[in-house]
């Protein structure tokens, strides 16, 4: 049975590290990434109820002038969310392999990590953050000063 | 994936088992424990074994036991198992493992008959089903080390449910 308890916390840090990453811009605040986050599951839930065939995904990608947002919902009920520049080549695609296999590793099989829990790890932050500088280069974005 | 030696990890096992039987001094009980590591395991196993394996939804349980058999088995043991003995139903099979890594230097003492050495796996595979909405029984029926043939898991799936939010409101 799906738990609304598991709108995961963790794509509203996601978010937090890229807006910090790539370009300036305003922070968002901890409870409007909450806000985000339960709205967004939603509005997933909803759209997939518009699918004229069954078993739909829902929203995977939200494009607006400025920028795509790409979400990657997984089947044991994690979302992950990217923003990123339009158009930008891969982007869902390294959410749903690299990023995916990132939170496996630094963040499931860390023994101290609590299940269903806001994620508290350096190691994911430095490999994540290492991960998408290396991705900007390929794709040919300066990477910020810090 | 990333490798270590095969031995280091059975011996890790052996020791963990060991430490349990003389933590609670009571066969039953350890192997309750064993299932609870597994199933704790299995939570976050799942998230590996789909993000490596690339693998879509599962259309029923049948599908889903084999993947577990075929892939799972391969991914996180390289070993793979043999999925009989359905019945009528669909909702009850067997897991016949060949050969089991964690057993491979194990032989069981007279007074510890009753233990189920593996029963890690079986938490394991609760654990991980568990998390994509499939409720299951999981319990060892032969071991090899109880003197069976084969090592046989029986799996029985309790329910499932595949709604997502928003529910149905009735």
């Amino acid at each position: 049975m799906f738990d609304v308890r598991r709108i995961k916390i963790e794509m509203a840090l996601l978010l937090n590290i890229l807006l910090q990453d790539f370009v300036q811009l305003p922070l968002i605040e901890f409870n409007d990434k909450l806000r985000l986050a339960s709205s967004w599951f939603g509005m997933c839930g909803i759209s997939a109820q518009l699918s004229p065939m069954p078993d739909s995904s829902g929203i995977q990608l939200l494009q607006a002038d400025t920028f795509d947002l790409h979400s990657f919902h997984t089947l044991t009920g994690t979302t992950f969310m990217l923003l990123a520049e339009p158009q930008t080549p891969d982007a869902a695609e390294l959410l749903r392999t690299t990023v995916y296999e990132l939170y496996c590793d630094y963040v499931l099989k860390n023994p101290f990590h609590e299940m269903d829990q806001v994620i508290k790890s350096e190691l994911f932050d430095q490999n994540l953050v290492a991960l998408l500088q290396a991705t900007n280069r390929r794709w040919g974005v300066g990477v910020p000063q810090q | 994936m990333e490798t270590i030696n095969a031995e280091i990890f059975t011996l890790t096992y052996g020791s963990m088992v060991r430490q349990l039987i003389a933590d609670y001094e009571d066969v039953e009980e350890v192997n309750k424990q064993l299932d609870k590591m597994g199933y704790s395991i299995g939570q976050r196993l799942i998230d590996e074994f789909l993000a490596k394996s690339k693998t879509q939804r599962c259309a029923d349980f049948r599908d889903a036991a084999e993947k577990i058999a075929k892939v799972g088995f391969r991914m996180f043991l390289n070993v793979t198992a043999a999925v009989t003995g359905w019945n009528a139903e669909g909702t009850e099979c067997s897991l016949i493992l060949e050969d089991n890594p964690l057993a491979d230097f194990v032989e069981l003492p007279e007074q510890l008959a009753g233990l189920k050495y593996s029963n890690l796996l079986c938490g394991v595979i609760r654990g991980a089903l568990e998390m994509v909405n499939m409720e299951v029984e999981c319990t060892f029926v032969r071991d090899v080390l109880q003197g069976d043939d084969a090592n046989e898991m029986r799996l029985k799936l309790l329910s499932s449910s595949t709604e997502t939010y928003p529910f149905k409101d009735e």
